[in-house]
């Protein structure tokens, strides 16, 4: 497994297996509860919620599933609410034209990561060929 | 709340359908629905369709493309579609994901997209004479 920034120290709220697509259903909506107990307004609950959506998805279409945390703890003196997304998918080869906006793979998933980005307050991403993709969000209270 | 083997009813009234959206859809109950509507206008040859998606709390790019590809289906079958009751947030959220929509019309509600869709059909009626 990828590891971004490990030093960071987190609660974990819950670990969710993105398997079917009826997890990805279930998982957003746990994430929109989670940002709401946080005390987010309408607009970043769905922001984030938009958010990790694509990321399910991309999961889900490109790795064949993976694992989701989802997290909350103190970023740079922020309340944040942190989303980490891994797959053991094929990776991403080039990912400098992923993050792009514009760029689409193949299967018309275009606006994915570039339009996620700007979703959120922090975006990190890591790929390795044949290894697998971790992508961490986070979102500010 | 069990998200398998959902369908959501289409409901005809006039010349228009009237679907209600009123589920987190997953990406293949969007796809049914998709060829659901599209069906539904072949066999009964409606002139519009009204979409409510004020129950929705997120549309993500692959509804929004579903909204998108469904309108323009509809207009090659002559059918106009009008996506309705789209809330604020889930507005905001699609500009900044850098999704556009190209074709679809929307209205604030209901009451509004049927008045359109009644006046987009007289404009054809009035064209055709």
């Amino acid at each position: 497994m990828l590891e971004l920034a490990p030093d960071r120290n987190f609660e974990l709220l819950g670990e969710y297996a993105i398997e079917t697509e009826y997890d990805i259903v279930m998982a957003r909506q746990t994430v929109r509860q989670f940002a709401k107990k946080a005390g987010m307004g309408i607009v970043d609950q769905t922001r984030i919620t938009t958010a990790v959506s694509e990321l399910f998805r991309n999961m889900y279409n490109y790795a064949g599933g993976g694992k989701v945390l989802i997290e909350r703890g103190d970023v740079e003196s922020h309340d944040a609410l942190i989303i980490t997304c891994i797959d053991h998918g094929p990776g991403i080869e080039n990912l400098e034209l992923a993050m792009s906006d514009g760029y689409t793979s193949g299967m018309g998933m275009g606006y994915g990561l570039p339009g996620t980005k700007r979703l959120v307050d922090r975006f990190e991403i890591q790929s390795k060929i044949n290894e697998g993709t971790t992508v961490r969000i986070m979102k500010w209270k | 709340m069990d998200l398998h083997e959902k369908r959501i009813p289409i409901i005809k009234i006039r010349d228009f359908l009237i679907v209600s959206i009123q589920v987190d859809m997953h990406d293949k109950l969007a796809i049914q629905l998709q060829s659901q509507i599209l069906e539904e206008i072949g066999r009964t040859g409606a002139k519009g369709v009204l979409i409510d998606i004020s129950v929705l709390e997120m549309v993500d790019s692959f509804i929004g493309r579903m909204l998108s590809g469904m309108a323009s289906m509809a207009s090659i079958m002559d059918a106009a579609v009008v996506i309705v009751g789209m809330q604020p947030a889930v507005a905001i959220t699609l500009v900044e994901l850098g999704l556009e929509m190209p074709g679809v019309d929307t209205a604030l509600n209901m009451e509004k997209g049927m008045e359109m869709l009644e006046k987009r059909l007289k404009d054809l009626e009035h064209n055709f004479f």
